[in-house]
């Protein structure tokens, strides 16, 4: 059991097995950090994992903040992962989300998307060693990726303003002018992250470790 | 009129403060005759009396460093005058800004931090519950990815370009708060956890998978900045603060992590802040900042006046731990000495290293390279080139040079390298 964490979720065993990605974020050098920056002293309580510790005398929990309730949590959890976590029911069709798109996307992206004056959001010629542009199109590896985001942050000047349908279908019209998804598509919870990107399979994990004579 | 409060002006410092103002009857008391004489600076201050007290500071009316903006708009950045700058620490009002949907304006009282996902106990914390967990403090640096970008490309690479617009997306702070590690510790973190996320209150809800061993080890919930409270360019009131990573990953105005067990790949960890190495394959996660140094004196537009003995001055830092040692070359990249560093040296903070250099007075090229406690040295552009292709647009850690012509004007050099 550690000490951070009260009912025994040995994380620093557990980052041994998940994720590749932070396995080698663990080999990355990262680890050279030592405990002598901090002002860690022999009064403290060390908790493994952490450059951090905490006086001798401190509590297992201090208890300052409140529980929070599961309608609190789903207040603010709107994020969405690739696996389509996050995603909410509802759904929209390319053609609901031209009409979407044309009132509330192409002042900022153009009418197809690759005119401006703000981030090209087409381009479906994909690319053998380098991008020239990177877009939707070519170089996101997950279209959940866009539920995420214009939820969150588009229309730039008005964040929030479109419904969960039109969201979907404002996708579903992004995708489809980026000769993703057909122009019958429909974007749902199931149908959104089952779309492959054309981009997916090009991302790599960082591979930089610091280290005497590499350069990465 | 002169009120009878100040009998010990004299008679000269009557007559410097004229006729309108006072018959204006602005002055009435000795304090603001002194308020008044002070505006400007005499010609002998040993001969007139200095100003008062005040409730805040000001910089010498001749001294007024800026950020340099890029462009007045919403997502946008705003740099760091490194080249106005002594020691490591930035002034907290000159630290360099990059927002991605402007600055919420958010009140102390009202902002909440949620923390949950997988986690024994879901927690929501307000300000002042936080404040009352033990606090840290560091002094590390912060730098944006896609500092120096502009020195990456063969085609453009400038000449009269400053520090402060190539490397000016860099910054030292003190940063204070609650280490992660302990509200983590609060709300108990579940087998299988391996990733959180990050998201701000922002109108953009920034967000980033930050690994949890990162965030365990050493990030902060910052709430302190330089000795006050973080400003609300740097996330008032409160930013996840990442040492060492790069800046984008420090969300500010934070108001959520979730413990995940995969990274979410928001958008800014996908199609931002991802390096196309070139040969078909994209880097993705690169979080930690390289090391890297910049010479900042003389840098362009400066023209040294005179030949003779001159100090080249820089920082360097390094996102993996401490610098061990500045180089500094006085001949193009032929030669190198050891510059003085000056302590302490931080992990994750700048440090300021110094060279003495009696300049001849001739054309040459002066550069800088860092090596870390790694034994990883600051590479060549060239070298960069070779390992990623030249199509990245981030972490740019090369050398940077600065051609000195005889006329003792200085121009960013590595144009003449490559
Ligand atoms: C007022 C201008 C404006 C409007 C309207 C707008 N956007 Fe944006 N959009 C932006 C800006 C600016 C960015 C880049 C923001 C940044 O980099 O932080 C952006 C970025 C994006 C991106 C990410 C692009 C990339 O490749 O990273 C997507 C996707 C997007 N917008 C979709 C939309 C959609 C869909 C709508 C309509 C519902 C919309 N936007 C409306 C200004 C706008």
């Amino acid at each position: 059991m550690s000490q951070w964490s009260n009912r025994g979720a040995d994380v620093a065993k557990l980052s041994v097995v998940s994720l590749v990605a932070v396995t080698l974020m663990v080999a990355c050098g990262d680890t050279s950090e030592t405990f002598s920056s901090g002002q860690v002293t022999s009064a403290e309580i060390a908790m493994p994992g952490t450059a951090f510790g905490l006086p001798a005398n401190a509590p297992d929990r201090f208890d300052f903040g409140a529980e929070a309730s599961e309608q609190r949590v789903a207040m603010w959890d709107i994020d969405v992962r690739p696996d389509g976590v996050g995603l909410p029911e509802g759904n929209g069709s390319v053609q609901e989300g031209r009409e979407i798109y044309n009132v509330h996307c192409v002042a900022c992206h153009g009418l197809t998307g690759t005119e401006g004056p703000n981030d090209r959001l087409v381009d479906s010629e994909q690319w053998e060693n380098v991008p020239t542009t990177r877009t939707v199109g070519n170089y996101w590896p997950y279209a959940t990726t866009l539920y995420d985001y214009i939820r969150k942050a588009m229309p730039q000047l008005t964040p929030g303003i479109l419904t969960v349908d039109e969201v979907y279908a404002v996708i579903a019209y992004v995708l489809w002018m980026n000769e993703i998804v057909p122009e019958d598509a429909v974007m749902d919870a199931e149908t959104l992250p089952a779309v492959v990107m054309p981009a997916r399979d090009k991302f790599v994990i960082d591979d930089r470790v610091g280290g005497a004579g590499i350069v990465r | 009129m002169p009120s009878a409060e100040s009998p010990k002006l004299s008679r000269r410092t009557w007559i410097t403060t004229t006729s309108g103002v006072i018959a204006a009857g602005l002055v009435k008391t000795q304090a603001d005759a002194i308020q008044l004489i002070a505006q400007e600076a005499p010609t002998d201050p040993t001969k007139v009396p200095g100003r008062l007290v005040s409730e805040i500071g000001s910089r010498a009316p001749s001294e007024q460093p800026k950020r340099l903006i890029r462009a007045p708009a919403l997502s946008s950045s705003s740099r760091t005058p490194l080249a106005d700058l002594m020691g490591t620490i930035t002034p907290a009002d000159l630290h360099f800004e990059r927002h991605h949907a402007g600055i919420p304006d958010i009140r102390f009282e009202d902002h909440e931090l949620l923390v949950h996902g997988m986690v024994e106990r879901p927690m929501v914390f307000r300000m002042s519950e936080l404040m009352r967990y033990p606090q840290v403090s560091r002094i590390r640096f912060l730098e944006c990815s896609g500092n120096g970008g502009g020195v990456y490309n063969r085609e453009r690479m400038p000449t009269e370009v400053t520090v402060q617009a190539l490397d000016g997306l860099l910054s030292t702070s003190e940063w204070t708060g609650v280490a992660v590690s302990t509200i983590l510790r609060e709300v108990g973190v579940r087998p299988g956890a391996s990733w959180v996320l990050a998201e701000g209150g922002d109108s953009a809800v920034m967000s980033r998978s930050v690994p949890l061993d990162k965030v365990m080890k050493d990030s902060i919930l910052a709430y302190g900045q330089n000795g006050e409270r973080i400003r609300p360019e740097q996330g008032y009131p409160l930013r996840l603060f990442n040492p060492g990573y790069e800046g984008n990953t420090s969300v500010k105005w934070l108001r959520r992590i979730e413990v995940t067990d995969q990274p979410t790949h928001t958008r800014d960890e996908t199609s931002k802040y991802t390096d196309p190495l070139g040969d078909g394959t994209v880097r993705q996660f690169s979080l930690v900042m390289d090391a890297k140094s910049v010479i900042t004196f003389p840098s362009y537009p400066y023209v040294l006046p005179d030949k003779g003995w001159w100090e080249i001055r820089g920082l360097a830092w390094s996102g993996r731990g401490r610098v061990t040692r500045v180089e500094v070359s006085t001949d193009g990249g032929r030669n190198w000495s050891d510059a003085a560093l000056e302590g302490p040296i931080l992990e994750k903070s700048t440090v300021r290293f110094r060279h003495l250099f009696d300049w001849n007075g001739r054309d040459t090229v002066i550069l800088s390279r860092a090596t870390d406690e790694t034994g990883y040295v600051q590479p060549t552009v060239e070298q960069l080139w070779e390992a990623r292709g030249t199509r990245t647009s981030y972490h740019q850690n090369h050398q940077r040079a600065w051609k000195i012509a005889r006329t003792g004007e200085v121009t960013f050099g590595l144009g003449d390298l490559v």
